[in-house]
């Protein structure tokens, strides 16, 4: 592993770079390919009005990869993520048009772990039309 | 209906092995339109001390969800799964998942809780390479919404 932050560089409140990241109906049906969930919630709309929702919302788990990217851009080494875990708190619901929705993520460093492994917590938000998409957002990292 | 306590513990067969394709991870980090080169070029990854491309974080979820299905489709628990939502996912990586993987699952019901009618189940997914040794360890909890009543 190598990651291109250094521990000694880090401190408790050292915010990461913010991201934005558009997400549309083909980016789902991209997403649903590549995962392997097809459930229809994320590409037929009238399924998803049937159960319920608003319109069609995104993969929890495409929120949950994208959201992270602010944590291993910053690092450079995906493999310097020790733990990473979300709550799904709201859906990001994606319009049918050109635009679709957007996720926007901000991350902060919560908390230095351990000296000697030099791990830090880093707490993540996300948010999507104003409404926190997820909660617990957390990723501990293994600095250089 | 209430899940029954005594299957908190109960452990699933492993599953058969996964064989993680460079290509596979290609198209999932494509999908979430992340470019970051050690999910697509070899010696990117290498110069990071992998020893080849590596999987974006939840690319593993793929694998473990499917090993759940186990869980969720046990006739005997009777999760209704039509009301399942999935409520929290975290995973603890002992190394990153990596191109030539063969990986087994083994999943484990951590617990089942009632709340507010809701029932909520933690599967706890243990991800083995074809050495044996550990991967990574996936939590997935997912959330049985009450049934509207009649």
């Amino acid at each position: 592993m190598t990651a291109k932050i250094a521990y000694d560089d880090v401190e408790v409140g050292t915010e990461l770079p913010a991201q934005d990241f558009p997400v549309t109906r083909a980016t789902l049906v991209q997403y649903a390919g590549a995962s392997g969930d097809f459930n229809p919630i994320h590409w037929n709309e009238k399924f998803a009005k049937e159960v319920g929702l608003p319109d069609v919302i995104a993969h929890g788990m495409f929120t949950m990869a994208v959201a992270v990217r602010v944590v291993t851009d910053w690092v450079g080494d995906p493999g310097a993520v020790a733990e990473y875990g979300v709550r799904f708190t709201k859906p990001v619901v994606v319009p049918n048009d050109e635009d679709g929705a957007l996720i926007e993520v901000s991350a902060t460093v919560a908390a230095k772990l351990d000296d000697e492994e030099r791990t830090v917590r880093v707490d993540l938000t996300a948010k999507s039309a104003d409404q926190k998409v997820l909660g617990m957002s957390r990723a501990v990292v293994r600095l250089a | 209906m209430a899940l029954d306590q005594s299957f908190v513990g109960r452990t699933y067969p492993p599953t058969d092995p996964y064989e993680v394709g460079r290509e596979k991870i290609r198209e999932f980090a494509e999908a979430i339109g992340d470019t970051n080169p050690a999910y697509i070029d070899t010696e990117a990854a290498k110069a990071l001390g992998h020893s080849d491309v590596i999987a974006p974080p939840t690319f593993v979820f793929a694998i473990t969800f499917k090993a759940a299905g186990q869980v969720v489709a046990d006739p005997q628990l009777g999760l209704d799964y039509s009301r399942v939502v999935h409520g929290d996912q975290k995973f603890a990586y002992r190394r990153p998942v990596r191109a030539g993987d063969r990986l087994t699952v083994t999943s484990t019901i951590e617990s089942i809780r009632s709340m507010a009618g809701n029932e909520v189940i933690d599967i706890r997914g243990e991800v083995h390479d074809e050495a044996g040794e550990h991967v990574v360890t996936a939590i997935t909890k997912l959330v049985a919404r009450r049934a509207e009543e009649a």
